[in-house]
């Protein structure tokens, strides 16, 4: 009895606050995403179609590292045992992508362009039975000054 | 010191090269930040103390390839590649590699 107790209080503790937490961050990545739309990113490895010469150039980085919540756990728990999409991760690593990418952009507000973007994904911490624990997302590219 | 992750400086052009250097560093979080994490597995969201020592591990690792291309005469470093691998539970392992290079 103690133990679905407490099983139930975390579910819904990690729904609510993992809900409101999500919902909260993708708005505000929404919003800075329109603020930097200015500084355009690409994978590409040279910069094309730009005739201005180039000033200087620079590594810049950005990362984070996001945590599941205990309701996703169980969500993918489930999913693994029917199969198909486990969307609970998908919002996650999306999520942390965005953050990084945007992290990235916001560590060099002068530059004109990011080219050559790489993105890199790692499991930090493994949880019980090799489970998702916390994803760090790192983004990477050359930032271009123009004269 | 110039880092670019591109084959070559764009505007530049490169001299001389001088092979692959590289910088690793590995890390343990303290017992504390541990703690708050296990705490934030249940909530979920960013973990602060993870990204931010994750960060000062890069920049650390730079460093060190940067002095390590500095000893052979390089005044850039070229095709630089970032790795991350967690080596035992609570350590994570930060490798930088690229290629060492003297431009005009």
């Amino acid at each position: 009895m103690k133990q679905i107790i407490i099983f139930a209080v975390l579910l819904s503790l990690g729904y609510f606050f993992g809900r409101r937490a999500e919902k909260k961050h993708y708005q505000s990545i929404i919003e800075r995403e329109e603020q930097m739309i200015s500084l355009p990113t690409t994978s590409s490895k040279k910069v094309a179609h730009d005739k201005r010469e180039i000033d200087h150039c620079q590594l810049v980085n950005g990362s984070m590292v996001v945590s599941v919540d205990y309701f996703k756990r169980i969500l993918a728990k489930l999913r693994n045992f029917f199969g198909g999409n486990v969307q609970s991760y998908e919002t996650l690593i999306d999520r942390a992508r965005r953050e990084a990418v945007l992290r990235m952009k916001e560590s060099c507000p002068e530059a004109d362009m990011v080219i050559n973007l790489r993105l890199e994904t790692s499991s930090i911490t493994k949880g019980k039975k090799n489970q998702v624990g916390s994803v760090e997302v790192l983004a990477y590219g050359t930032a271009i000054y123009f004269l | 010191m110039l880092l670019t992750n591109t084959e070559e400086i764009p505007g530049k052009k490169i001299m001389a090269f001088y092979g692959v250097v590289s910088g690793s560093t590995v890390r343990a979080k303290h017992v504390g930040r541990d703690m708050m994490a296990g705490i934030k597995n249940i909530f979920g969201g960013e973990l602060k103390g993870y990204t931010e020592l994750l960060q000062e591990s890069r920049d650390e690792a730079i460093d060190r390839m940067k002095s390590q291309a500095s000893q052979l005469g390089a005044n850039a470093v070229v095709n630089v590649r970032f790795s991350t691998s967690s080596v035992a539970a609570g350590a994570a392992e930060i490798y930088v590699y690229g290629t060492a290079v003297s431009v005009e």
